[in-house]
């Protein structure tokens, strides 16, 4: 419960990071979501990539939209600003806020009615702009906070809990992310920490528009027989391509890798990708070979995760429109205002 | 010179991203504004009200244009008045500017910057087609150097260090205006949640009834502090002593200049108040007061502002007479005259004894 302080006691002997944080600083209040919900198991992935990543909690902006999902940045890194902003409209209010402060990291949180229905829109031109910024939505295929009624993301043929069938199609984010050009192309299961967690740390890394659906089960709603998104059905139909070590320039390579095995992807910070393949065929640097790839595997019922297209490259919204390396809400009247000089050119061109 | 960008222009896909990019700009502490019309103010409802509730700065230049729907969308009318100064759903007021023409739109895109930080809420410049679209003789624009931006009040690393109290929704001096802090500020205090839900003066979500009952008194005071704070009106008397006045805004103003001296001609004195913000400042009460009748000059159909005057100071109607111009054209003088000189005309008659006399 929100209005309930959590204890911030902890044992002298847990562990700490290269901050000196430990796992309890990048917590925040207690959740209010129903036990079990597959959300709070993406809350405990995001709270273990920041602190492996050793990231300063109060330099993460975390920004949501209206629903389950969007409720979560209340309860991971009690530390930082979150704004939790209006149905649909996380995208916009991300992107304001990217541009206002380039400094901070940008985590988008957003759940599949609020990005594949009333904000559909929004999360298409995000990602077109480039905006850095790490973009995970919590699919679950149902609108949880209203009685379980279908969203977008339900698969034509499922069933809702009342027996329904859904007889629209459905949208698939990831493929639609991968057409409008993201940089850094993800999915995951909710139920999968160990391919989740180095997802987020790497698309947190990733300098672009980095995008991670992650199914989440509702287990009130969308957990019967008959639902794709229940977490028998997608344990059963779990694909993944590959899986994923974050090393970053802090960490020792303490791992050791069969040759062959592994492709290392080097991204803008210096941060290495030590990706390991699980199906031969695929490649994550190949953006139409991945739309082709996902698009087979659905045909077939089939549920592809890890780690789908990353372009280590990638530029983003601040390069497009060349803005100057200092934070732009740090810039004051002396550095903004032309003044009267300026203005008097203006005047003259006028007359 | 590095040749490198100061700011950030980004063309929405939409009115909703364009309002919602302010607004995470903003709250992110810096200054963001975006331009509209009409279709543009429906379509940005929630956002501003989310501005008024969860206490964001944002600025809106409204080119109010003949309403509603599509309606003439290259025709001049002032007809927004209403949708803004309400503008969303529950209870909101907000603060609206009405500039003269280009020099005083100028003038008042600063001013609206300083008060939407100062006040934490949208700020409306309210424009219309004929001062936005049309070719206008306008006196140079002006700026004084030594000007500073007012960034509002913002609570730094330094001040929390010191241990100043932090509540974001907290009144600490009595004017309903709450500190704020940029996200990122200091490591271990100052954070919040931003949320467009009721929540206590720490910003903690809350749905008793006491805790959201206090939070909307306040912004009642915030809204009063406002009325100081905004461009004051204009008044000019007319040469002798008059029972009769008139209020205007916005673009009416130069016809309304040479519509005095064509009223003055047909022997009618009449004093002049030019509102150039809402809230309304104290001084248009004493106006209304101070004359029998006082004639309210609009461009659009339903006496816009007229009626915001009745509820907004609890005025007699009947006191207020509507001149109401809302054929999409620029008011005239000619017009203006006409109607307010035949309406005197009529106050005026002499009476029969006189005539028979």
């Amino acid at each position: 419960m929100t209005y309930i302080a959590k204890p911030k006691f902890h044992h002298p002997g847990l562990p700490k990071n290269d901050l000196g944080y430990t796992h309890r600083d990048y917590e925040g209040k207690i959740s209010t979501l129903c036990a079990g919900c597959g959300h709070d198991s993406i809350t405990a992935s995001i709270i273990e990539a920041c602190y492996e990543l050793s990231i300063e909690p109060h330099r993460v902006a975390k920004i949501s939209g209206i629903g389950c999902s969007s409720k979560t940045p209340d309860y991971f890194l009690g530390n930082s600003h979150g704004f939790n902003s209006v149905h649909g409209r996380m995208p916009s209010v991300l992107t304001g806020a990217n541009l206002a402060n380039r400094d901070l990291i940008y985590l988008g949180v957003s759940g599949d009615g609020d990005s594949a229905s009333i904000g559909f829109g929004q999360f298409a031109h995000s990602i077109r702009r480039g905006v850095n910024m790490t973009y995970i939505v919590e699919n679950n295929g149902v609108y949880g906070l209203t009685k379980g009624q279908f969203s977008a993301t339900a698969d034509r043929g499922s069933k809702s809990k009342k027996g329904v069938m859904n007889t629209d199609n459905a949208i698939d984010l990831v493929a639609i992310a991968l057409q409008l050009g993201a940089t850094f192309v993800a999915r995951s299961f909710s139920g999968d920490k160990s391919q989740l967690v180095p997802l987020i740390s790497a698309a947190i890394e990733h300098k672009g528009a980095a995008f991670i659906d992650v199914i989440s089960p509702c287990i009130a709603f969308n957990n019967h027989a008959g639902s794709t998104k229940s977490f028998d059905y997608v344990r059963e139909h779990n694909d993944a391509v590959n899986r994923l070590d974050v090393i970053t320039g802090r960490d020792p390579i303490t791992v050791d890798y069969a040759p062959g095995t592994v492709q290392m992807v080097e991204q803008h910070d210096g941060t290495r990708l030590a990706l390991r393949k699980i199906d031969a065929d695929y490649d994550a640097h190949d953006r139409l070979a991945a739309m082709t790839f996902l698009q087979r595997h659905a045909a077939k019922g089939q549920i592809v995760t890890g780690l789908l297209y990353i372009d280590p490259d990638a530029d983003d919204l601040h390069t497009h429109l060349n803005t100057v390396d200092a934070p732009l809400n740090t810039l004051q009247t002396g550095e903004l205002c032309p003044g009267s000089a300026a203005l008097d050119k203006i005047n003259a061109s006028l007359r | 010179m590095t040749g490198k960008a100061k700011y950030a222009i980004v063309q929405g896909e939409d009115e909703l991203a364009s309002i919602g990019i302010v607004i995470g700009a903003a709250w992110n502490g810096a200054r963001a504004f975006t331009a509209t019309s009409g279709p543009g103010i429906s379509l940005m409802q929630e956002f501003i009200g989310l501005s008024y509730f969860a206490e964001i700065p944002a600025v809106i230049m409204n080119v109010q244009r003949a309403g509603p729907s599509t309606g003439m969308p290259t025709r001049t009318q002032q007809c927004d008045i209403l949708v803004c100064a309400y503008a969303s759903h529950g209870d909101t007021k907000h603060v609206l500017l009405f500039p003269e023409d280009p020099a005083e739109a100028f003038e008042f895109a600063a001013t609206a910057f300083d008060l939407a930080e100062r006040l934490q809420t949208t700020i409306f410049v309210m424009l219309d087609l004929d001062i936005g679209m049309n070719h206008r003789l306008s006196r140079p624009l002006k700026w004084d150097d030594a000007r500073q931006y007012d960034r509002g009040k913002v609570m730094t690393a330094e001040m929390l260090e010191e241990g100043r109290e932090f509540g974001r929704y907290l009144d600490v001096d009595g004017d309903g205006i709450p500190y704020r802090t940029y996200p990122g500020t200091h490591p271990t205090k100052g954070s919040f949640f931003t949320r467009g839900t009721s929540r206590d003066r720490y910003a903690r979500y809350s749905e008793e009834g006491s805790v959201y009952a206090d939070n909307m008194q306040r912004l009642v005071r915030k809204f009063e502090t406002a009325q100081d704070m905004v461009p004051r009106p204009l008044q000019a008397n007319a040469r002798k002593p008059t029972k009769y006045g008139v209020i205007y805004f916005g673009s009416t103003a130069p016809a309304m200049d040479e519509a005095i001296e064509l009223l003055q001609a047909r022997g009618h004195e009449l004093d002049r108040l030019r509102i150039r913000a809402f809230p309304f400042h104290s001084s248009v009460a004493s106006f209304i007061a101070d004359h029998d009748f006082v004639y309210v000059v609009e461009q659009n159909r339903d006496a816009q502002l007229r009626s915001l005057i009745v509820n907004e100071n609890g005025i007699d109607p009947v006191r207020l007479v509507p001149i109401l111009h809302y054929d999409g054209t620029p008011i005239t003088a000619r017009f203006i005259a006409n109607a307010i000189g035949d309406h005197q005309d009529q106050l005026k008659l002499t009476p029969l004894r006189k005539v028979v006399s």
